[in-house]
């Protein structure tokens, strides 16, 4: 074999000799290289841990903060609840306890109604006349039972006494037809007061039920201030939501935009002309994009001022006289330029017809390739979607305040996660360094095998007792009986 | 504030090159030469359909230019109608018509040319769309590529076309062509290797039904 292909390894011989000079190599170095395969396991075991543990304090201090912002953003958002419920309660109080005075009066007066019918229905029919009783006694007198003219006295007191009977009796039926009717004039005051009690009921249920929705309110609030671990739970949770639910109608609205831009992206053309780019993109383009990002800030601002978003806190504190100002200029200027949108919309339809007739012309068709009567209705439907579009535009400030709000809490939460996978991922590696440097120790003794089983040969040789040169062998059957 | 003036100033710098600077011309400059000598005028009905697939091609900002090949076509007289189109669209779509109808008013009252000048009709494209100088410049060659110069003139100049792209279009077979059709196909490596040489690219199309492709 020439000595060459000792060192090119082309031989199965020269990989064998190969391995036998690295195996003695490696087993004379065995004691430092072993060592130093367990350094680096450690030192790399306990970088790795650091870094974890650093990752870990870091996270520590990110969650400590996202609770400090959550809380803050939920002390805010609760307030602004309680204010608008305090805000509804008041109204309620002033429209519904201003009318208890009204209320009062029309009941003490249905009282007053009702008492005096009371009192007329229990006035009583008028007694006999006393000289009833005279008449009685005469008629009980003792007299001879053949005596014409007493005879004709207790009749004529008969039929006078007939006759008192029949007057009373009506004076009666008349006195009880009176009382009824009051009693049955009573009947509709009776309702009306107990409508009228209704109606307190009702109200002061009302109140009792906004009461009750504030004091839920408040009991949200008061973890918030004692920053309890429910109440980060149930924000961070409203959080997730309104930022999901912020994304889909942030997505809805930019589908807006996009057919927005279509609308006026090819008549801006004839504004600012048709082949002119700024880098890659066309001027027309970059008007229309900034049409509508103009009409969006105008919507932005529009509801700052209106004080339905917050994201500026300079528009919200600026003086109301201003704040109203600020409305009407920002409307004026959406009217403006949703009127320019549909313009342009007009504009566009136009253009498309043009070129259609342009290219019918052109392929030798005479007339337009169609001539629809209803045309029309895509005009008016195009110039629809262009002044309505920027007002529709405008809501999508509420929620981008909610996704700006909510997305601090959900990269917070995404980070704090990402940092705790990081850190248990480097705790991993750093085991994983650990058990892999003794591993490899381990794969550096099967690699010497062959030197470390001659040392341990001659090692368990130079162990044995050394037998004496001229003892008598002794036989088996002999060492048996001995022992 | 001291910190920030260099980063404000190098802001500012890069904005402002970017809006004021001129960005590379993004229009399309099209050429198109016609073959009028001899039997090819009966060609020229084609010629006008492929005229209009252009116009209904091209868009506002872009120039367009129709020139016959005569006995000498290194010449403004040559040119039967040129235009840079509007920017506005609605404007372009205009002298797209004007310019149809001068198109229609030239194949009405052509007249064979006794001699055929390409090359000097190349010679005058080139100048004409350097001059113009669109993002893109397309010399289309409406003919039959047998160039017939009278005599006296001189054509054998190398162009210069960095950046052109030279279309031949309808390149139809002579009687000789039949013959041997090595003529026709030595015709065409030859003026392949005129366009290459010069720095232009080189393509025929004779299937008309794609007009699509003419302009890429």
């Amino acid at each position: 074999m020439p000595a060459d292909d000792l060192y090119v390894l082309s031989s199965p011989l020269a990989w064998v000799l190969w391995f036998i000079a690295l195996a003695v190599a490696m087993y004379f170095a065995r004691s430092p290289a072993q060592r130093a395969i367990l350094s680096l396991a450690h030192a790399l075991h306990y970088a790795l841990r650091l870094a974890a543990r650093s990752l870990l304090l870091a996270e520590e201090r990110l969650r400590a903060r996202n609770r400090e912002v959550l809380m803050a953003a939920g002390r805010e958002a609760k307030e602004r609840i309680i204010e608008r419920e305090f805000e509804r309660i008041d109204a309620a109080v002033r429209r519904d306890l201003g009318e208890c005075p009204t209320l009062q009066r029309r009941i003490a007066e249905q009282a007053t109604r009702l008492e005096e019918d009371h009192e007329h229905s229990r006035e009583v029919p008028p007694a006999p006349t006393s000289w009833v009783q005279a008449v009685k006694a005469v008629a009980e007198i003792q007299v001879p039972q053949h005596d014409p003219m007493v005879g004709k006295i207790l009749e004529a007191v008969h039929a006078s006494m007939l006759k008192a009977q029949d007057q009373a009796r009506t004076d009666f039926r008349s006195a009880t037809r009176v009382r009824h009717e009051h009693l049955k004039r009573m009947m509709p005051s009776w309702r009306r007061a107990l409508q009228l009690l209704g109606q307190v009921e009702g109200k002061v249920t009302r109140l009792i039920e906004r009461t009750q929705i504030v004091d839920r309110h408040i009991a949200d609030y008061e973890e918030v201030l004692q920053k309890t671990d429910r109440a980060e739970r149930m924000l961070t949770s409203s959080s997730f939501v309104q930022f999901f639910v912020a994304l889909l109608v942030l997505c809805i609205a930019v589908g807006g935009a996009v057919i927005n831009f279509h609308l006026i992206a090819r008549p801006m053309a004839e504004m600012v002309g048709g082949n002119n780019f700024i880098g890659a993109w066309r001027v027309a383009d970059i008007a229309a994009l900034v049409i509508i990002l103009v009409e969006i800030s105008m919507g932005l601002f529009l509801m700052e001022s209106l004080r339905i978003t917050r994201l500026f806190p300079v528009i919200g504190s600026l003086p109301d006289k201003w704040r109203v100002i600020m409305i009407w200029i920002t409307l004026g200027l959406l009217t403006s330029l949703a009127a320019v949108e549909a313009g342009l919309a007009y504009m566009r339809e136009i253009l498309l017809q043009d070129e259609l007739a342009t290219s019918a012309l052109l392929r030798g068709e005479r007339g337009l390739p169609f001539d629809n009567q209803f045309v029309w209705i895509t005009t008016a439907a195009q110039m629809g979607m262009g002044f309505i579009l920027p007002f529709a535009l405008t809501f999508v400030a509420i929620p981008l305040e909610s996704f700006v709000h909510a997305l601090r809490t959900v990269v917070g939460a995404a980070l704090a996660g990402a940092l705790r996978g990081l850190a248990a991922a480097l705790r991993f590696a750093g085991s994983g360094c650990r058990y892999l440097g003794r591993f490899l120790i381990d794969l550096y003794d099967v690699v010497i095998f062959l030197p470390l089983w001659v040392e341990q040969q001659v090692k368990a040789r130079a162990a044995a007792p050394r037998a004496l040169p001229d003892a008598p062998k002794v036989p088996p059957r002999v060492k048996e009986s001995l022992s | 504030m001291i910190r920030w003036r260099p980063v404000v100033f190098a802001t500012l710098a890069l904005a402002l090159a970017g809006c004021s600077g001129e960005a590379a011309p993004t229009s399309r400059g099209v050429y198109l030469l016609m073959d009028t000598s001899g039997t090819y005028t009966q060609e020229l009905d084609k010629a006008q359909a492929l005229i209009n697939a252009i116009l209904a091609r091209v868009d506002p900002g872009d120039s367009f230019a129709v020139a016959r090949v005569d006995t000498g076509s290194f010449s403004e007289k040559d040119i039967v109608a040129r235009i840079t189109f509007d920017e506005r669209p609605s404007t372009a779509n205009q002298q797209k018509r004007k310019f149809r109808d001068t198109i229609d008013g030239f194949v009405r009252n052509v007249k064979p040319a006794s001699f055929t000048d390409i090359s000097g009709g190349v010679l005058q494209a080139i100048e004409y769309l350097n001059e113009k100088n669109p993002g893109r410049k397309t010399i289309l060659i409406f003919s039959d590529l047998e160039e017939d110069l009278q005599e006296g003139y001189v054509r054998d100049i190398p162009f210069s076309m960095d950046g052109f792209e030279v279309v031949a279009i309808n390149v139809t077979k002579l009687r000789a062509d039949n013959v041997d059709p090595r003529k026709y196909m030595t015709r065409l490596e030859d003026w392949q290797h005129k366009v290459e040489s010069g720095g232009g690219s080189w393509r025929v199309i004779n299937d008309l039904d794609r007009l699509d492709r003419i302009l890429g």
